[in-house]
C-alpha cells in the first residue's frame, strides 16, 4: 500500500503526546488529594486534604474569583469580538484592526498585564499625563485600582488578551462562512448590517470558533501570571492560591494544593457546562429573533459600541507597550512628571544581555515544538480525511483536555513522572512538555479551516490524475495556507508564553524569557520588566506578521485565497 | 574552633557514596574544574542577579567551575524540587548543586536529610569568617552545624523619603502612631513573603516586654499569649496602611518604586545598602534615607548550602567559598554594586584585603555599622511559620 504515506500511527502519536503526560500527572494530583503523599511520609487514602482546603477562609472568594472573571472575560471578549466583525468586517476601520492583530496577539499576557498596570495604575501614565493639570494630584491617589478587591482589573487585563485571539480564530474561520454573500444578501433584504451578520454568519461562525471559547474560558478561570500581576491577594484567585500551597516547604500543603486542584478542574468543567447550557438559551432565543425579522435598530449604537470597545482593547496593549518601552529607557521617573527626568541606555545595557541568552532558548524551544505540532496536526487531519477515522466527534475532545485541565492539577505530577522514569530535566523534556499545551492549540487552530475545506476541490484534483499526496500538497495545504501560518504562529505564542511547565519540567536549568520574566516581576523593578517585556512581545510579533504577510504575498494574485 | 571541626570531620562517618571531602581541598579543586554549578538563587533583584554573574565569571577564572544562577521567585521552589527528586530516586545528580537560603526552608532541609555536609566550616576562607561577632553558625536559632556556609548579613532598616517624611522613628509604637497620622502611606510586603514575615517578628520583638521567649520553638500553650500583642497591634495598624491593607506590595523591591512615586514615604528593607544602590540606579529618589529603632532591630545571616544529591559538590563548595572570600565580601558590601554586609571578621583580614572594605563608600542612605546598632536574634522559626499562616487567616482573606 504505497498511497499510505500518512498512517494512522499520527493520530496515535500525537494522543499519546498529549494524554500522556496529562494522564500521568493527573495520577500524580489525584493521590495526594486523597491524602497519599509517601515522599511526605503520608499515606492514605483519606479525605483530610479536602478538609483543609474546605476549612481555608478564603476559599469562597477565591472559587467566585475564578468563576467570575473566567465567564466576564470570555462572555465580554466573545460580545467586542462578534458585533467588531459583525458591524465593521471588510470596512476601513477592520482593516486597521486587522493590521493591529500581530503585535496585540504577539504581546505575551504577563506583558500586556505589566503595560496594562503601568498605565491604569493610581501613578500610572494616565494619572501622570493628567496630573496634576486636571486632577489636582501631586502624589498618587491611594486607590485600589491594580489587584482590586473584585478582580476587574484582572478581567480587564485578560480582556485585552482575548480578544485579538478571539478576532484572529475568527477571522480564520470566515473564509469557510462565505460571510460577504450572505451579509451582502440580508442587506439586500433589509436588515441591518449587524443584525444581519448576526442572523446568517454568526451561527455558521460560532460552530467554528467554539473550542478556542471553551478554552479561553478555562484559560481565564485558572491563569496564573495576569493573576498574579493584576489580581487580588487577599485572598487571591484559586489557581494562584493552588501554585502558593505547591511551593510551600511544608510538603503537606501539596495534599491541599492538589485538592485544590481538582476542586479547580471542576470549577472549570461546571462553568464549560453553564457556558454549554447558554449556548442552548442563546440558540433558541436567536431563532425566535429570526423568525421575528427584525431588521435591527440598535446595529449603529451596537456597532459603534463594539469598535470602541475593540479600539480601547488595542490601545491599551499597544499603550502598554509604550509605556514599557518608556520605562525601559527611563533615568529616575517621579510622580507626576509626563516623562522621564532623563532617557537613558543603561537598562538595556544591563538587562539586555541577559535577555539575548533567554531569547535563544526561548527561540529553540518554540520553533522546534510548533513544528512539530503543526506535523502531528496536518498528519492527524489528513488521516482523518483519507481513512474517514472516527477520530473526530467524541475523541477530539481528548484533545483539549491539557487546555481544559488547570496546569497547576498536573504539572508537578508530570515532573515527578520524568524524574521516576530517569528522563533528566533539560530542554528536550521542556519540549515535550511544551508540546501538551502546543499542540491542541495549533490542532484547535487549524482543525475547523482544515476541516472546511471544500473537498471537491480534491475530487476535481483527482480527476486530473493527482494523488492523495498530490492533493495534500498541491492543492490543500497552499489553499490552507493563512490557517496554516496562523496555527503556526499561535503555537510560537503559546510556547514563548509557558511559564509553569518550563519552571517545573526544566528544573529551573531552562531559562525562557517569561521564566526570566516573571522571576524579575516579583522584584517590581519596571525598567527591567520593560526590557523583558519587550524583548518577549518581540520574540512572538515575527511569526504572527509573517502569518498575515506570507499569504499576503503569496496570494496576491489569487484574491479568494487572501483569508482563506 | 577550627580545629574541633576539622577534629568532627575527621571522626565523622566516611559517606557511603565516598562523596568528596572537604577537608582534602587540593582535592575539592581539581574535581571542581570543568563542574558546572546550579545555584538556585532568588532571582527578583537585578543587582543580586548581577553581582552572581559576577561570581560566575570569577570562578571561571580561577577554577574552571562554570556558574549557572537560576532565578527563583520563592526559594522553597527549589526545596520541593530537591524534595521530589528524592521521591523519585535522584540520588545522584539533581537539578540544584547550591541554594541561597535560611531560616524555616534552611530548617526544613535539614530536618529531611536534604543537605550536604558538613562542610563550611572546613572551607580554607571560613578562617576570616566572624565567628563570634555575628549569627553565621546558628540560623533563625537552628544549628547550622556546617550544613551551609554564610555570605551576607542583613539587618531591619527602615527606608524613608525624607522630602515627605523628615522624621525617623525609634520604635513600633511610634510607627503605628505615625500611620495613624499619616493614613496609606506605609506598607510591608504581604506574608509569607520573607520580609513581610520580618516585619510581624519585627513589631514583636520590638513591643514584647521581653522577646527572650522567641528563641525557643512556639508551643501550642505559649503561642496565643505571646503573639496576642501582635494582633491587637496589626488590627490598628491595618486600616491605616497603604490601600487600606487591601493589597500589598508582593516583595521588598516592589516598594521601591512605590517610594519614587510618592505613593509611601515609609516602607522596610532587610539590606542596609539596599536604599543606597537604589538610589544610584534611579529607583529611588536621592532624598531617601534609612533608621532603624531604638532597641535595635533583627539582623541575620544569608547563607548557601548544597543539596544531598548535587552532581557538582566540589564546584559548590569553590564557589561557597569564593563568597567567603575577602573580594567578594567587599564586593558585595559595596553599595554601588550590591550593599550587603559583610560575615567576614575585620580583624582577621590582612591588611591589604582590609583596605578594600575601609576604601568603600557606604553610600548616602547607607547607615554606619555603629549606626546600625544592636542587632536583635531572629526567633526560632517555628514562630515565623505560625504567625506567617495566621496573619493569612487574619489578614490574608479580608475581602
Amino acid at each position: 500500500m504505497k498511497r499510505r504515506r500518512f498512517p494512522p500511527i499520527l493520530p496515535i502519536l500525537t494522543l499519546l503526546a498529549m494524554l500522556g503526560p496529562v494522564a500521568a500527572g493527573l495520577w500524580g494530583t489525584v493521590m495526594p488529594a486523597f491524602g497519599h503523599l509517601p515522599a511526605a511520609g503520608i499515606t492514605g487514602p483519606s479525605l483530610d486534604p479536602f478538609r483543609d482546603l474546605f476549612d481555608w477562609a478564603g476559599l469562597p472568594r477565591a472559587m467566585f474569583l475564578s468563576i467570575s472573571t473566567g465567564l466576564l472575560a470570555t462572555g465580554i471578549s466573545l460580545a467586542i469580538v462578534m458585533l467588531v466583525t459583525a458591524g465593521w468586517s471588510g470596512t476601513k476601520p477592520f482593516r486597521a484592526l486587522e493590521r493591529l492583530l500581530s503585535p496585540l496577539l504577539s504581546v505575551p499576557h504577563a506583558a500586556a498585564a505589566f503595560g496594562l498596570a503601568f498605565l491604569i495604575a493610581p501613578s500610572g501614565w494616565v494619572s501622570r499625563l493628567l496630573s496634576p493639570a486636571f486632577t489636582g494630584w501631586d502624589r498618587p491617589p491611594d486607590l485600589l485600582i491594580v489587584q482590586d478587591t473584585w478582580g476587574l482589573t484582572m478581567t480587564a487585563g485578560l480582556i485585552v488578551k482575548e480578544v485579538p485571539f478571539l478576532l484572529l480564530i475568527t477571522l480564520a474561520a470566515l473564509g469557510q462562512a462565505d460571510a460577504q454573500r450572505s451579509v451582502a444578501i440580508s442587506q439586500a433584504l433589509g436588515y441591518g448590517r449587524v443584525t444581519g451578520w448576526l442572523k446568517t454568519v454568526f451561527p455558521r461562525v460560532y460552530a467554528q470558533i467554539r473550542p478556542p471559547i471553551y478554552v479561553v474560558l478555562a484559560y481565564s478561570m485558572s491563569v496564573v501570571d495576569v493573576a498574579v500581576i493584576l489580581g487580588p491577594n487577599t485572598p487571591p484567585p484559586l489557581s494562584v492560591q493552588i501554585v502558593k500551597w505547591m511551593s510551600d516547604p511544608d510538603l503537606a500543603m501539596r495534599l491541599e494544593a492538589a485538592a485544590g486542584a481538582l476542586l479547580q478542574l471542576g470549577l472549570v468543567i461546571g462553568a464549560l457546562a453553564f457556558w454549554r447550557f447558554g449556548e442552548y438559551v442563546v440558540g433558541r432565543l436567536g431563532a425566535r429573533w429570526i423568525a421575528s425579522g427584525a431588521r435591527g435598530k440598535f446595529d449603529g449604537v451596537a456597532a459603534v459600541g463594539a469598535l470602541t470597545a475593540g479600539a480601547i482593547c488595542a490601545l491599551s496593549v499597544l499603550f502598554g507597550l509604550v509605556v514599557l518601552a518608556i520605562w525601559s529607557f527611563a533615568g529616575f521617573w517621579g510622580f507626576p512628571d509626563a516623562l522621564p527626568d532623563a532617557f537613558t541606555w543603561r537598562n538595556w545595557l544591563r538587562f539586555g544581555p541577559g535577555t539575548l541568552d533567554a531569547l535563544g532558548e526561548t527561540a529553540l524551544i518554540a520553533i522546534t515544538v510548533a513544528l512539530v505540532a503543526l506535523i502531528l496536526t496536518i498528519g492527524c487531519l489528513e488521516a482523518e480525511y483519507r481513512f474517514g477515522l472516527s477520530f473526530s466527534q467524541r475523541a477530539v475532545w481528548l484533545l483539549y483536555l491539557p487546555l481544559l485541565i488547570p496546569q497547576t492539577a498536573f504539572l508537578p505530577g508530570l515532573q515527578t513522572l520524568m524524574l521516576s522514569l530517569g528522563a533528566d530535566v533539560g530542554r528536550l523534556p521542556v519540549m515535550l512538555a511544551h508540546l501538551v499545551f502546543v499542540l491542541p492549540y495549533v490542532f484547535l487552530s487549524l482543525a475547523d479551516p482544515f476541516r472546511a475545506w471544500d473537498t471537491r476541490m480534491g475530487t476535481i484534483a483527482t480527476a486530473l490524475r493527482a494523488s492523495p499526496d498530490g492533493v495534500l500538497w498541491r492543492v490543500r495545504l497552499p489553499m490552507l495556507l493563512r490557517p496554516i501560518l496562523t496555527a503556526l504562529a499561535v503555537g510560537l505564542a503559546v510556547s514563548v508564553g509557558q511559564y509553569l511547565a518550563t519552571l517545573l519540567i526544566g528544573g529551573g536549568r531552562v531559562a525562557t524569557l517569561t521564566t526570566e520574566a516573571v522571576a524579575l516581576a516579583s522584584g517590581g523593578d519596571r525598567r527591567a520588566i520593560g526590557v523583558y517585556g519587550l524583548m518577549q512581545s518581540g520574540a512572538a510579533l515575527v511569526p504572527f506578521a509573517l502569518a498575515l504577510l506570507i499569504p499576503a504575498v503569496v496570494w496576491r494574485n489569487r484574491k479568494g485565497l487572501r483569508h482563506g | 574552633m577550627k580545629h574541633l571541626a576539622v577534629l568532627a570531620a575527621l571522626l565523622a562517618p566516611v559517606p557511603a557514596l565516598a562523596d568528596i571531602d572537604p577537608a582534602n581541598w587540593d582535592a575539592v579543586t581539581a574535581e571542581a574544574e570543568g563542574q558546572t554549578v546550579f545555584w538556585n538563587a532568588w532571582g527578583g533583584s537585578t543587582t543580586t542577579n548581577e553581582f552572581l554573574a559576577w561570581v560566575g565569571s570569577r570562578v571561571m577564572e580561577d577554577y574552571g567551575v562554570t556558574l549557572e544562577h537560576v532565578k527563583l521567585t520563592d526559594t522553597a521552589d527549589a526545596v520541593t524540587r530537591v524534595l521530589s527528586e528524592k521521591q523519585a530516586g535522584e540520588d545522584d545528580d539533581g537539578a540544584i548543586d547550591m541554594i541561597w537560603i535560611n531560616g524555616a526552608n534552611f530548617a526544613a532541609m535539614k530536618e529531611a536529610d536534604l543537605l550536604f555536609g558538613p562542610y563550611a566550616e572546613q572551607l580554607p576562607n571560613w578562617a576570616f569568617v566572624d565567628v563570634d561577632g555575628k549569627t553565621v553558625q546558628t540560623d533563625f536559632t537552628v544549628p547550622t552545624e556546617g550544613f551551609e556556609s554564610p555570605w551576607a548579613m542583613a539587618q531591619v532598616v527602615f527606608v524613608h523619603n525624607t522630602a515627605d517624611m523628615p522624621e525617623s522613628l525609634g520604635s513600633m509604637q511610634a510607627l503605628l502612631e505615625w500611620t495613624q497620622a499619616n493614613p496609606g502611606r506605609f506598607s510591608y510586603p504581604q506574608p509569607p513573603d520573607f520580609l513581610g514575615t520580618t516585619f510581624l517578628k519585627q513589631v514583636l520583638v520590638d513591643i514584647l516586654p521581653d522577646p527572650a521567649v522567641l528563641s525557643d520553638p512556639a508551643t501550642d500553650e505559649n503561642y496565643d499569649e505571646v503573639t496576642a500583642p501582635l494582633w491587637a497591634y496589626l488590627d490598628q495598624l491595618t486600616p491605616n496602611l497603604w490601600r487600606e491593607g487591601k493589597a500589598y506590595p508582593a516583595t521588598g523591591t516592589a516598594m521601591f518604586p512605590l517610594i519614587a512615586d510618592g505613593e509611601l514615604d515609609l516602607s522596610i528593607s532587610f539590606s542596609p545598602g539596599a536604599a543606597s544602590t537604589a538610589i544610584a540606579n534611579n529607583e529611588l529618589p536621592p532624598s531617601v534615607r534609612t533608621f532603624v529603632l531604638d532597641k535595635g532591630t533583627i539582623g541575620n545571616a544569608s547563607f548557601v548550602a548544597i543539596p544531598y544529591n548535587s552532581g557538582s559538590k566540589a564546584g559548590a563548595m569553590v564557589v561557597a567559598n569564593f563568597l567567603m572570600s575577602p573580594e567578594a565580601q567587599a564586593r558585595a558590601q559595596d553599595p554601588a554594586i550590591l550593599g550587603y554586609g559583610t560575615v567576614l571578621d575585620m580583624d582577621a583580614l590582612s591588611d591589604d584585603d582590609r583596605a578594600l572594605f575601609d576604601a568603600l563608600e557606604l553610600g548616602v542612605a547607607t547607615l554606619s555599622p555603629a549606626e546600625l546598632g544592636t542587632v536583635q536574634a531572629e526567633p526560632h522559626p517555628s514562630w515565623a511559620t505560625r504567625i506567617a499562616d495566621d496573619w493569612m487567616d487574619r489578614y490574608g482573606v479580608s475581602e
